[in-house]
This record gives structure tokens, C-alpha cells and sequence, in this order.
């Protein structure tokens, strides 16, 4: 009797104790999910603390230095027009990876109703999301690399320590084409230019701060900056490449009736969705860090 | 998973998120072009209390979005609370490595012009003729072994 009440206590407090013995047979799923959904938050979360690594590590290399290329200076052009359009072009690439998202709840709202035909269409349009997005950033990239010659050792975007005046090759003070001294104030943006394969590196002289009166050269900004930029967006851009490849893949599987057979829902659309929203997930950070801050 | 919700209900929170992120989106980058001088000459937002403000609400507005991205379109709102915290609370350590490293990045830009000094240091010149630094005879050697 005093056994039989013990047994029944300890019952109590493990309700599950019996289904124990079971634990290994491989029915019971841990936090109800499935084992390749749960595989898939934790690599998310593994990709979520390199990427930390990678925009912990831009901020303390800025935080290191005494300037930073301004975002809204560097990241100004727009395709097929010749203007300063400051971060435009950028929210147009964020419009397209939030555009793309959308598309993918919606392939995994359609895969939970068995919709094959709802599922592959949406998948399509974001696969089409994707690759706009891909495209968007080797625009961005040829642009910086062929027109305005940054590369991950080499950064001609720079930012004046102080006020001063632009100085003439033989040292004389330059004017503008007005007749004005060609002057720059602390923190003002500007961009080397490349002639005949040389660097263009202007002499200044500065008329406030540390080096007051002295002749400097305004040469290169931060170089750490070109190597996180294509490193950071590269290694994202690599995430959406695979994931667009994944995409295309269990597109087709999903269009071939393989997922409706297996009559779990579009699982498979559904595991593939959590890594496209983590892409667009890492974009909101990458944009506030790169673009934003 | 999700099962609670119509099918109607669920386009329309799909429709909503869109909406949402959009809408955030837009209003981020209006709110970095007036910070950055833009859009109204003259008014800009570049140092002191101000820009501390706009980062600030940059990264609230960021933080907003990815909530809305993890907790309804990766539909961790509708999962086991286990899950949930099993995944988000690590990201807590975070917390730490910004804090950190941030100080540190900060402390490297404090010790730059130290640093440049003392890569300038020269040793003093010995006269010429004369052998450059300590060199060792036998008698160095003796007893060691």
C-alpha cells in the first residue's frame, strides 16, 4: 500500500513518467516541433551570432578610428541616372527583400492548405524576389569597385579631421571657379579620384584642430571600411544565393507532387521559409549598421 | 501550427506585415535623411543629444521589425514557449559582446596616437665600428649543460 502510494505520487509529478519509456522510439517530438524545423532554429541561431560577430566587429573598428565614410555619401548612386540620390537605391533592395518575405509566408500559408499550384506560384515569385535583390547588390558592388575604386584593402572615402583649404599642386591656395578659396569644413565627405591609374591625392592645409596651419594630404579613409563592407554584405548576399538555389530546388520538388505525398503540410516549404526570413532578418541589421547608423 | 488561425485571418496578418515593415521601412529613411541634412537645409542632427536620439530610434525601429519578422512570419508566436526561449534567450549574450568590444574599439581609437608614437621610437644609434648589441662568448656557455 505505502509502495503503490509512492509510485502514484511520483506518477503525479511526471505525468509524461510512462511515455518514457518510449523516449527513444522517435514519436515524441521535443517542443512539438519537428526534428528539421528544430535543426533549423538552431542553425539560425548559430548564423545569427556569426553575423553578430561580423557587425560587432565593424562597430568597434569604427568606434577605433578618429573618422568613418559617411553612408549617406557613399551609398548615393542609383542605376541608369546620374544623381546623389543619398540611400535610395538601398531601400529600394530592402522594399525587395521584405516584398519576398511576404511572398514566402504566403508559398507556407498555401503548402498548410495543400495547395500545390498556390505553393509553387508564390515560391516563384520569390525566388524572382531573390534574384532582384542579387542583381540589386552587383550593381552596388560594380559601382564601388569600377567607378569609385574601393576594394577590401583599399578605401578612397574619406572624411576632412578639420576645417581647412584645398592647396594647389605648387602649393598655392586653390580657388573655385569663382574666385572663392576652395575651402572644406571638419567632417566633410569626400571621394579620390583616379587619374591616368594614379590617385588624385589633394594637399590641404588645415585652419582648425590639432594640425592648425599645417599642410597635410587628404588621402584615404579607413581601410578596415571596404573589407567589412564586401565582407558583410557578401557573406549576406552568399545567404541569399543559397537560399535562392534551395528555393529553386524545393520549387520544383514541390511542383513535381514530391511534399504533397509525404501529407505533412509543405513541411519542407515551411523550414525553407524560416531561412528566407532570417535573410531578410540579417538585412534589417545590416541596413541599420551599414546604412542607417 | 498556426491552426487557430482562418485562412482569411491569416492573409489578412500576412498583408498587415507587409504593411508594417513598409511603412517602418519609409519612415527609417526619412528620418535619416533629415538627421543626415537632406532634406530641410540646415537642419541635421549629426552630434550631441540629437544624434544619440536618432540612433536611438534607429535601433528601436530595427529591433521592431526583426520582433514582427521572428514572432509572425517565422510564426514563433504560435510555437511551445521551450522553443522559443531556447532559441532567443542566448542571443541575450549579445548583450555582452556589444558592450565589450564597443569599449574595446573605443580604448584602440584612445591609444592610436600612443601607438604611433612609440612605432616611431627609434633605438639610439651605436657609433659605427663598434659591434651592435651583446655578443656572446664561451665563457657564456660553461656550466650550463
Amino acid at each position: 500500500m505505502a509502495d503503490t502510494s509512492v509510485a502514484h505520487a511520483h506518477e503525479s509529478h511526471h505525468p509524461e513518467h510512462q511515455d518514457d519509456a518510449n523516449l527513444w522510439e522517435g514519436a515524441k517530438e521535443p517542443f512539438k516541433a519537428s526534428y528539421g524545423k528544430l535543426m533549423m532554429w538552431y542553425f539560425l541561431l548559430s548564423d545569427a551570432f556569426t553575423f553578430a560577430g561580423f557587425l560587432i566587429a565593424y562597430g568597434a573598428l569604427r568606434f577605433s578610428m578618429p573618422t568613418w565614410p559617411e553612408p549617406d555619401f557613399v551609398f548615393a548612386s542609383f542605376p541608369f541616372v546620374n544623381a546623389h540620390w543619398p540611400l535610395i537605391f538601398v531601400t529600394f533592395m530592402t522594399f525587395v527583400l521584405i516584398f519576398s518575405s511576404v511572398t514566402m509566408v504566403r508559398a507556407v500559408q498555401e503548402g498548410h492548405r495543400e495547395n500545390r499550384k498556390g505553393v509553387v506560384f508564390w515560391m516563384l515569385l520569390t525566388i524572382l524576389g531573390g534574384a532582384t535583390f542579387l542583381g540589386s547588390q552587383a550593381y552596388e558592388w560594380t559601382t564601388l569597385i569600377v567607378k569609385e575604386n574601393m576594394t577590401v584593402s583599399q578605401n578612397p572615402f574619406g572624411r576632412h579631421i578639420a576645417d581647412g583649404i584645398y592647396l594647389n599642386a605648387d602649393g598655392t591656395e586653390a580657388k573655385n571657379e569663382d574666385g572663392s578659396p576652395k575651402t572644406f569644413q571638419k567632417n566633410e565627405s569626400y571621394l579620390l579620384h583616379k587619374h591616368d591609374g594614379e590617385f588624385d591625392i589633394p594637399k590641404v592645409k588645415y585652419t582648425t584642430g590639432a594640425y592648425a596651419g599645417q599642410v597635410k594630404e587628404a588621402g584615404f579613409g579607413p581601410k578596415a571600411f571596404g573589407a567589412l563592407f564586401f565582407f558583410i554584405t557578401g557573406f549576406h548576399g552568399f545567404h541569399v544565393f543559397s537560399g535562392v538555389l534551395f528555393l529553386t530546388i524545393i520549387m520544383i520538388n514541390a511542383a513535381s507532387g514530391l511534399y504533397a505525398a509525404r501529407k505533412n503540410g509543405y513541411e519542407m516549404v515551411e523550414k525553407m521559409g524560416l531561412y528566407w526570413h532570417f535573410v531578410d532578418l540579417v538585412w534589417v541589421f545590416v541596413f541599420l549598421v551599414f546604412y542607417l547608423l | 501550427m498556426a491552426g487557430h488561425q482562418t485562412y482569411e485571418e491569416q492573409k489578412a496578418l500576412v498583408f498587415k506585415g507587409l504593411m508594417l515593415l513598409g511603412a517602418i521601412t519609409i519612415v527609417e529613411v526619412v528620418i535619416a535623411l533629415l538627421a543626415k541634412g537632406h532634406l530641410i537645409h540646415g537642419v541635421k542632427f549629426t552630434e550631441g543629444f540629437g544624434h544619440y536620439l536618432y540612433m536611438l530610434l534607429m535601433i528601436g525601429f530595427s529591433l521592431y521589425k526583426a520582433y514582427f519578422i521572428i514572432f509572425f512570419f517565422m510564426h514563433m508566436a504560435y510555437e511551445v514557449r521551450g522553443l522559443a526561449l531556447s532559441v532567443l534567450l542566448p542571443t541575450a549574450l549579445l548583450v555582452w559582446a556589444i558592450i565589450a568590444f564597443f569599449q574595446e574599439g573605443n580604448s584602440w581609437g584612445n591609444r592610436r596616437e600612443l601607438i604611433k608614437e612609440k612605432n616611431e621610437e627609434r633605438v639610439k644609434p651605436v657609433p659605427a665600428g663598434q659591434p651592435q648589441g651583446y655578443i656572446l662568448s664561451k665563457d657564456d656557455f660553461r656550466n650550463k649543460i
